[in-house]
């Protein structure tokens, strides 16, 4: 490896740090100058993740591993490249060039430090995708949540305001129950290296180990509350649906980093065997699939079906996760990829369609609709009949087509890559050996079944929910004003994210062949140990020197 | 020590939950700060080795370090970047705690009084 690609796993987070940094020295009134900045560091940061992407992609089976000062490992803190972790990397990277396109149009004119809050939120998010050190962990957890909090405010107005109390103490309460959760493994361990934890989990006494698992119980629900996993995510819908559209779409991998962790650190710290906790992902996704699907239905505006998508998804990761089956594992990365990319074009979508309308309309058309108010009078019909062969406007027709996509892409229908992704899971979960393979006679049971129950029930609700909002929308009889101009710099993005979507769906078995090496990789830790402490565990001091600290007392 | 450390951490957390579960702002961040003053002197406590006053956690020079004689500096560094952190967030939460109470007119955490 030479020089310069040797610090690759550095760079997603030195990047935005800098990005960020340098836009601080310039005040409000450069904002062009600013713009230009955020633009040249994301793309500079993407242009490094798909290196890094590049790098352990061509060789899944070794994680790369970065020494901080090149200080040795469990006592310093390390960041690990391993597959799972350039691919998150890389797709914040692409969301992030997407939202912030789109954000140049109008949004970023709306309240101050913007760009710099929107880089530091990528550092943090990049941060906690690489680091293998779990206080390194929070920390970097911090940074994306400090940064979240000013991006959700962006724009300002009292529902914002009113979003972001709720959002701040439920994620600072979840910060508590991270540190002790942190502190209460390292009491038990001596160790925050990650790769240190999974080798000393072995020497663990048995009657520690209940309290090891409370820690890493603590641990998961701080994870958990920002996943949204039912009953901790409550506060979801409410903060994803009032952000302002390029700060929800970049909220969508937030979301995910909670998932991204709890599969890391539960195949890592309990192994394959003897998951912990696993049932309760599979219960707690399940239920969160069942109240995303529930709450689509009941959604009237666009911007929170988009957020009960959140949890859908959310839901079906971690009942995946819950599976501790590789196979199964790498369907749920596709989804994970396939679905962030969607959601955030749908949040982007959604601000576009409803330019041009009264806010509150969709739950004004549904009230309607509920007390038989838009009967059309018969001078309406007329007024209607006029209308036939009107030509659509172009603009209309591709925000049509977006949702159209959208729509497929959410609900998992085919040709589309969502499709791609269910049938990856279900296959995976019906017969492990994979489809048409002699099964090795594991019985599906009761969750298997419930999992694939549910993933096809969330699928048609929500394809209930789109094309009511759809025919809502775009089969009304055009009042002209209806639709405002569209720039090119902000459909652009949701042709882009879609395009991936669409590229994901053609090349479906090379991008499912890294999704496979990826789950491979994170099933068996070893490499990813490894690479982190070629001469294994340092000695344990505790033995020898707890005997010391009772001869003192 | 350890009953006294032990009830401290406790009675911290417990009015801390009860504080935040209260329905004006105020009192939510006045719980969450509680809180983290009990999280804080939890990690004091997860220390390797037992929470020992009057141990130092630096080596002298040359000498080689042992539990016994030394406390573990690894929960004091982790401390105090919670304690930073925490400020911080504290700090930032109080601003938009104001901002709540100027556009809503109230300091309910709904943004609303109850009932209204």
């Amino acid at each position: 490896m030479s020089g310069f690609l040797a610090h690759l796993p550095v760079l997603p987070i030195l990047v935005p740090l800098a990005g960020a940094a340098i836009m601080l020295f310039f005040d409000e009134r450069r904002r062009r100058l600013k713009a230009r900045i955020n633009v040249a560091t994301t793309i500079v940061l993407a242009l490094a993740s798909l290196a890094l992407l590049v790098e352990t992609a061509a060789d899944p089976n070794t994680a790369q591993v970065y020494r901080l000062g090149d200080w040795p490992a469990p006592f310093a803190i390390v960041l690990v490249a391993d597959p799972l972790a350039s691919l998150m990397v890389m797709l914040t990277s692409l969301l992030a060039l997407a939202s912030l396109t789109f954000s140049l149009a109008r949004w970023h004119r709306s309240g101050a430090h913007f760009h710099s809050l929107f880089q530091i939120l990528l550092m943090g998010l990049n941060g906690s995708f690489l680091t293998g050190d779990l206080f390194n962990l929070f920390v970097f957890f911090e940074i994306m949540l400090a940064a979240s909090f000013g991006l959700l405010l962006h724009g300002s107005g009292a529902p914002r305001i009113r979003a972001s109390l709720q959002y701040i103490a439920i994620n600072l309460a979840a910060s508590s129950l991270f540190l002790l959760g942190v502190s209460l493994i390292y009491g038990v361990t001596g160790t925050l290296n990650m790769a240190d934890l999974s080798l000393r989990m072995a020497m663990v006494a048995p009657g520690d180990r209940t309290l090891l698992e409370a820690g890493a119980a603590l641990l998961s629900v701080s994870f958990l509350v920002k996943a949204g996993m039912w009953p901790l995510c409550f506060w979801l819908p409410q903060a994803y649906s009032v952000a302002s559209a390029p700060v929800a779409a970049i909220f969508v991998i937030t979301s995910k980093v909670g998932i991204a962790v709890i599969l890391r650190l539960s195949l890592l710290i309990f192994g394959q065997e003897a998951s912990f906790g696993s049932e309760v992902l599979l219960a707690g996704g399940l239920a969160t699939i069942a109240f995303g699907a529930i709450g689509v239905l009941a959604s009237q505006a666009m911007g929170r079906i988009a957020s009960f998508s959140v949890l859908v998804s959310s839901g079906t990761l971690l009942a995946a996760i819950g599976f501790s089956s590789p196979a199964v594992t790498a369907g749920a990365l596709f989804y994970l990829v396939s679905s962030t990319l969607t959601i955030c074009a749908f949040f982007l979508l959604i601000e576009l369609v409803e330019r041009g309308r009264e806010p509150g309309a969709d739950v004004f058309a549904v009230t309607a609709e509920a007390y038989g108010l838009d009967e059309p009078d018969e001078e309406e019909v007329l007024h209607e009949s006029e209308e036939v062969g009107v030509a659509i406007p172009a603009t209309i027709a591709f925000l049509g087509i977006g949702f159209f996509a959208c729509a497929l892409l959410i609900a998992g229908l085919p040709p589309l890559s969502g499709f791609v992704a269910k049938v990856a899971m279900l296959t995976a979960v019906l017969n492990p050996a994979g489809f048409g393979a002699e099964s090795a006679n594991a019985p599906v049971g009761v969750w298997g079944w419930s999992f694939v129950a549910l993933l096809i029930l969330s699928g048609l609700a929500t394809l209930l929910a789109m094309l009511r909002t759809g025919i809502r929308i775009f089969w009304v009889p055009n009042e002209g004003s209806m639709v405002q101009r569209v720039r090119v710099i902000e459909y652009a993005p949701v042709v882009g994210l879609l395009a991936l979507c669409v590229a994901m769906t053609a090349a479906g078995e090379p991008v499912m062949s890294f999704m496979r090496a990826a789950a491979t990789a994170v099933h068996a830790p070893d490499a990813y140990v490894r690479g982190v402490l070629p001469d294994g565990s340092p000695a344990v001091p505790d033995g020898e020197n707890e005997n010391g600290v009772e001869a003192i007392q | 020590m350890e009953l006294v450390l032990a009830a401290a951490i406790g009675v911290l957390v417990g009015s801390g939950v009860w504080l935040i579960l209260r329905p004006r702002t105020y009192q939510v961040i006045i719980g969450l700060s509680l809180i983290s003053y009990g999280v804080n002197l939890f990690i004091f406590s997860m220390g390797l080795g037992k929470p020992m006053l009057g141990l130092p956690p630096i080596l002298e020079k040359g000498e080689a370090g042992a539990l016994g004689i030394h406390a573990d500096p690894l929960p004091q560094a982790l401390v105090l970047t919670a304690i930073v952190i925490g400020f911080a967030m504290t700090a930032l939460f109080l601003v938009v705690l104001l901002a709540a109470r100027g556009l809503t007119g109230t300091d309910h955490v709904d943004g609303r009084e109850s009932g209204s």
